[in-house]
């Protein structure tokens, strides 16, 4: 597949400003072993002096900068601290120690995407979650129809969640993440979602988006999209970035440490 | 696309980047989503408070809809929705009545009915906004994961629910007031003071119990009974005035005592309320509001990697 990343973008909003700036970023958070922790189990635990809280730091000691209108691949294996570093440049999780400015609005789509509410109708949920985004009501008024239509879901906007296909699902959260106006795309493994023609669409978006001085940060397990999409990867392993570089480079690098040849790392798309 | 067309960033920034063909946003992009976000750890666990609210204001349209959405599922906007929800305190009201009468031997009078009901209907604000903002936070979790946002709107939203639900109440209230020939004088207008302290307190607990229950799951299903004790131990089933000598000091240590008496106070008898109650009522409603916010703020950044 082709990569973009060697012709520089030109794009008139200033190429070369930063985007995304993250510096000597550390993230450190405690969680519970417990999938539905309650009062009854801490107060026995309590008794046998055990503790269920874990600390885990996701990601030590990482700074890297993002241009704006470029687009970021974070690659890693499962558990490196890719979807933690996603969170933190959101701002949904707060840093341990070092910073991150964000220059722009960020829009998300991390792990799960809208439908918070699977009762609630798509519609009210794509309000909602633009509401929550900071978007105003004008705002969302005007964009809803572009949302709905690119997520091609027609009637099925009007009826609660749980009547979608996860397929439908994704779609949706997808539509809401790229018209939202963006000028940063966090996108944590979306590009997997719906159909190969959906999928086909969204690829193309997510390019419209950063030929028009957006700006991509994506963690992805698809060696093929990563390539033809990024301009720079950075490579993390047990919360450190270990390599940053072109998207070839990192990939093939990568795929060296997978322990896979390079036709299988192509082969490593959406599977 | 026009929405696509890219935009000047670094507005408050140190070096903002002004380039001339870009367009710059509305005013309402600006004040909705500030365009550079710095985050750094918190020193003392809290955000600047400050700043908290302000995007907390930001976002008000957001717990607004979110009741709206929600009381819209409960079908809220139609009449017969409406009625269905005023039966349930309504009932309550008949059951209680006919209870503590029985037991009273049949004494009360239509005042204590209106006292009864006045009361019921506040305390079931009170009771519906805690219940139901208890799981505001973890039934909101894809939403907490996926976005950036002062999570403290999702037990507001609760409240605001709540008191929604409550508003039809008071034309049911008015009714039973006319009927049974109490006061309506100027004093009764305390009703909107000690209704915004009562608010006051709700949003405290709420705050409090919606983050217990991200690290306690089994916090709602104590609730109810905490809720239901919590009543009997407020003058509402019983006058403030009938409390026996050596229950008065339990009585008096419950948070809701000076409030619900002097709600009790103002409908019934039309008095403004004691000036110690009031400073009680004023007291315990800051206090909740203080302790149930600053808990909430400062656990809130952890919720998404507890949900």
């Amino acid at each position: 597949m082709p990569s973009v990343s060697e012709q520089p973008r030109e794009t008139a909003a200033g190429v070369g400003t930063t985007a995304v700036c993250v510096e000597d970023l550390s993230v450190t958070y405690r969680t519970t072993y417990e999938r539905i922790p309650t009062l009854r189990t801490s107060l026995m635990r309590l008794g046998r002096r055990e503790r269920a809280v874990r600390e885990i730091e996701a990601v030590k000691e990482v700074g890297f900068e993002v241009p704006r209108g470029s687009v970021l691949g974070i690659v890693g294996v499962n558990g490196a601290g890719k979807s933690t570093l996603m969170r933190t440049v959101a701002g949904i999780l707060p840093p341990t120690s070092g910073r991150v400015t964000v220059h722009g609005r960020v829009s998300t789509l991390l792990a799960l995407g809208v439908g918070f509410n699977p009762e609630l109708s798509g519609r009210d949920n794509v309000v909602l979650g633009g509401l929550a985004a900071g978007l105003s009501r004008e705002r969302l008024r005007a964009k809803y129809d572009e949302i709905a239509e690119f997520a091609e879901l027609g009637d099925f906007m009007e009826l609660p969640m749980r009547t979608y296909s996860s397929g439908m699902y994704g779609r949706l959260a997808f539509s809401v993440a790229v018209n939202m106006d963006p000028d940063i795309l966090l996108v944590d493994e979306a590009l997997s979602v719906g159909d190969a023609r959906f999928r086909k669409k969204s690829f193309e978006r997510m390019r419209d988006l950063c030929e028009h001085a957006g700006t991509i940060l994506m963690v992805s397990h698809a060696m093929g999209s990563i390539n033809a999409l990024c301009d720079e990867v950075i490579w993390m392993h047990k919360g450190r970035l270990v390599m940053r570089d072109t998207a070839e480079a990192v990939v093939a690098e990568y795929g060296r440490f997978l322990d896979m040849g390079e036709t299988d790392v192509a082969l490593l798309e959406d599977v | 696309m026009s929405s696509q067309e890219p935009r000047f960033s670094g507005a408050s920034g140190s070096t903002p980047v002004l380039d001339p063909e870009v367009e710059p946003r509305t005013e309402a992009d600006d004040v909705f989503a500030p365009e550079v976000q710095v985050h750094e750890p918190h020193r003392i666990g809290l955000p600047p408070i400050g700043k908290y609210v302000q995007g907390v204001w930001r976002r008000r349209e957001f717990a607004y809809e979110l009741s709206r959405t929600t009381l819209r599922a409960q079908h809220f906007e139609t009449a017969f929705g409406q009625l269905w929800m005023v039966l349930n305190p309504l009932l309550l009201t008949l059951v209680y009545f006919l209870l503590v009468d029985i037991l009273r031997h049949g004494r009360h009078g239509p005042a204590f009915f209106a006292h009864l009901m006045a009361c019921i209907f506040a305390y079931n604000f009170f009771s519906t906004s805690v219940t139901q903002g208890a799981k505001s936070v973890v039934n909101s979790g894809r939403l907490v994961l996926n976005t950036a946002f002062p999570r403290i709107l999702l037990p507001l939203s609760a409240v605001l629910t709540g008191f929604l639900r409550f508003l039809p109440t008071i034309v049911i209230y008015a009714i039973v007031h006319a009927i049974s020939g109490l006061p309506v004088e100027p004093d009764l207008l305390w009703v909107f003071p000690l209704f915004g302290l009562l608010i006051v307190f709700t949003a405290g607990v709420t705050m409090l119990v919606a983050a217990a229950q991200v690290y306690f799951r089994d916090v709602s299903s104590f609730l109810p009974y905490v809720l239901r004790i919590w009543m009997y131990g407020t003058p509402i089933l019983y006058f403030y005035h009938e409390i026996p000598g050596n229950l008065q000091y339990l009585i008096e240590a419950n948070p809701l005592t000076p409030i619900f008496a002097s709600w009790s106070r103002v409908i019934d008898l039309g008095l403004p309320p004691t000036p110690k109650f009031l400073l009680w009522s004023i007291g315990w409603s800051v206090a909740a509001l203080v302790v149930g916010s600053l808990f909430f703020i400062s656990r809130e950044r952890e919720f998404a990697v507890r949900l």
